[in-house]
């Protein structure tokens, strides 16, 4: 008996063709689920702050304070949306979120300035959102220390020391995603999360659904060998979320900007062996379970928390407990992520990803090899008391 | 050529510390119809799983079509066809689609399809519906179907698991005819059914209950040999009143509603017949007719049950 015999593996994968052409919703499922979801969280997850509401109360009214206050309004991080009389009126403006932050200049801004007196300026952040209020604040820090260096600047050469240059010259250069925008690092997340989630849910129903329709044992019964069921079933599959791929690559692309540096076919064999793990891990959930409920329950249990949180996606895996951290080792996710990363943003070869590889090769075969055992196995003992004694 | 095409010898299945089969030995000699008859939960099913391969028994031999149903079950596989209840086909595909499925899972040739599609076509009842989807079927044509495509590949030997489940009397008759076709082509069919009255097409019969073979022969066989008192056939309008009656009576033997007459077993008939009109005019129920009838299977069905002492009570026999 020889597993590469695969005379049968043709009429299953015709037949699941069929099944799925037939069922036109598990089709849009797998084919626009995932380009559909990649607009939702594409906006939705964006941990860049840009265009913060901002409000201004300039109790000095100089020029020196509007020239501090065209600073912030020049820049694409904040918008002026209030020109407030006094800082009391900034309460119920922020209570209402229709600002986010605050900008107030004393009276004596201008003269103390002049007077070489270090006036204090005081910013005000909604620190409701961590996140955000976090941003905001480095960026108004950064704004106004461009200008307090400025303004040290003038003095100095008021005072006829010209040629003085600040001490420190920072350059500070980001690689890979230059403009640091989360699209750019989320959208390779997403691609995983969104294939590994449908995927394997997909997947786990085709087998369940043989099991509680009985057509199972009719196949068990026929010449077709468990291996060839398994390749069937996941053939098919694969093509259509392959080309449901594509299609995220496609709109990360054209509406966020995130194209493709390294090779394509490099790409290409990634996500081929990374649906294979998540089909693999799906044909597996099929051959325990009985029916599509709980098939579904334990795909969606085993795809979206792991993928979502523990394979680097949106939580730096490097800053996890160690023991959270071993456990990552187990979500193919982590290493499709990484070498989605690694070609999508850096386009490194082959040479700097190969482990990633190596371990997404490793779980697809564990996981089509088990589940292939398993539907072998049969049900052996665990056929229920349908009817049994009274 | 093995001289039986089914043969079993103290085959058991346990589910932990329940015995779904026990001990069960039996032949079924080739080209036979073998009926394989018993209440839901008897065990029918288990059998023929484990004879077609589909579970593993605890212990006991069988062998099917000469393979060895533990050593052998690519040889059994190839040899038998199966059909459940269920009538596992595929309802999101159609009538052809199906057939070609099935056609490709038994590995036939394009050839040999080409020459088998028309045949189940014809043998459904289905030819111009090959486009038709197959949820759309009604459950008789449904059933003619599975059985087309399970002897697609000319089994030797076809296992149907009550077949008839939930099938009209008439859908039922024109199965039970297809079943006598394929048995005069020289197939063997090993049918489990909990219709007593299907067991009468078959030539050969086991009865089982609680996993157990109770009875066993041709229908004529059980009937004359297996119940050898007389049954009187009491025709009432109150039946169950007159049960409750001549329960009691130290000379009736055993009783068993049948619609709107009683069947009462007595030791002799003409005796039995003065006696049950005396006790139950005294009672004031109205006897329109009286006579001794032949048993039917279902008299011996209760009859071998109650003789073992009722394990689980005489009720649980019937269908």
């Amino acid at each position: 008996m020889s597993l590469l015999s695969l005379g049968c593996l043709r009429p299953v994968i015709k037949k699941e063709f069929r099944q799925i052409r037939r069922d036109a919703r598990s089709l849009m499922f797998m084919a626009f689920l995932p380009a559909f979801m990649l607009l939702l969280f594409g906006y939705a997850l964006n941990f860049d702050v840009k265009h913060i509401p901002l409000a201004v109360v300039d109790e000095d009214g100089s020029r020196a304070s509007r020239n501090l206050v065209d600073r912030f309004r020049t820049t694409e991080y904040f918008d002026l949306k209030a020109v407030l009389p006094r800082t009391a009126a900034i309460d119920p403006v922020m209570a209402r979120e229709d600002i986010r932050a605050a900008l107030v200049i004393p009276p004596a801004f201008s003269d103390d300035l002049l007077a070489g007196r270090s006036p204090s300026i005081q910013l005000i952040v909604d620190g409701s959102n961590a996140m955000s209020g976090t941003t905001a604040a480095g960026y108004a820090g950064a704004i106004l220390l461009s200008y307090s260096q400025r303004v040290t600047l003038d003095a100095l050469e008021r005072r006829g020391l010209t040629g003085f240059v600040v001490p420190l010259d920072t350059d500070v250069r980001v690689w890979y995603n230059p403009e640091l925008r989360s699209a750019r690092f989320l959208i390779p997340g997403l691609m995983a999360f969104i294939l590994m989630v449908i995927v394997t849910v997909s997947t786990a129903f085709s087998v369940v659904r043989e099991k509680e329709r009985g057509t199972m044992d009719q196949i068990r019964l026929s010449s077709i060998r468990p291996l060839e069921l398994i390749l069937g079933k996941v053939v098919p599959y694969v093509a259509i979320s392959l080309g449901s791929a594509h299609l995220v690559l496609l709109l990360g692309e054209v509406l966020f900007g995130v194209g493709i540096r390294g090779s394509y076919p490099l790409l290409l064999a990634a996500m081929i062996l990374f649906l294979t793990c998540a089909l693999g891990q799906g044909v597996l959930i099929s051959a325990v379970t009985r029916t599509q409920q709980v098939a579904f329950l334990i795909a969606v249990l085993t795809t979206m928390l792991p993928t979502f949180i523990l394979s680097g996606f949106v939580f730096p895996i490097r800053n996890m407990p160690a023991v959270v951290q071993a456990v990552t080792y187990l979500v193919p996710a982590r290493y499709f992520l990484a070498a989605l990363r690694a070609i999508i943003l850096k386009g490194v070869g082959l040479g700097a990803i190969w482990r990633q590889f190596l371990f997404l090769a490793g779980f697809a075969a564990l996981a089509l090899g088990g589940s292939a055992a398993l539907l072998r196995r049969g049900e052996t003992e665990r056929t229920p008391r349908r009817r049994g004694r009274r | 050529m093995p001289e039986y095409a089914i043969e079993v010898k103290d085959l058991t299945k346990r589910f932990g510390d329940f015995t779904a089969v026990n001990a069960v030995s039996f032949e079924v000699e080739r080209g036979r119809i073998f009926g394989f008859l018993g209440a839901n939960g008897a065990g029918k099913s288990t059998t023929i799983r484990m004879l077609c391969g589909l579970l593993d028994p605890t212990s006991g031999t069988a062998s099917v079509g000469g393979f060895d149903i533990r050593r052998q079950p690519e040889g059994v596989k190839r040899a038998i066809g199966y059909m459940s209840q269920r009538f596992s086909l595929y309802e999101d595909l159609t009538v052809a689609e199906n057939i070609r499925f099935f056609a490709g899972a038994y590995g036939l040739t394009r050839k040999a399809l080409e020459g088998r599609l028309p045949w189940v076509l014809r043998m459904a009842g289905l030819e111009g519906r090959e486009r038709s989807l197959t949820r759309t079927l009604s459950v008789g044509w449904k059933q003619r179907l599975a059985l087309g495509c399970a002897v697609l590949h000319e089994p030797r030997i076809v296992f149907l698991d009550e077949p008839t489940g939930g099938v009209d009397p008439a859908s039922r008759r024109r199965f039970w005819e297809l079943i006598n076709e394929l048995s005069e082509g020289g197939v063997t069919v090993f049918v489990t059914t909990h219709y007593m009255d299907e067991a009468e097409y078959c030539n050969d019969i086991r009865l089982i209950h609680a996993g157990r073979i109770v009875a066993g022969g041709s229908p004529g066989e059980l009937k004359t040999t297996v119940i050898r008192n007389p049954i009187l056939e009491v025709s009432s309008d109150r039946v169950v009143d007159a049960m409750e009656v001549l329960q009691k009576e130290p000379w009736v033997l055993e009783t068993s509603i049948f619609g709107t007459s009683l069947h009462v077993s007595v030791g002799d008939e003409a005796e039995g017949r003065r006696l049950v009109r005396e006790r139950l005019a005294r009672e004031g129920i109205a006897v329109h007719r009286l006579d001794r009838i032949m048993p039917s299977l279902e008299d011996v069905f209760i009859h071998k049950i109650e003789e073992r002492g009722g394990a689980g009570g005489a009720g649980e026999g019937r269908p």
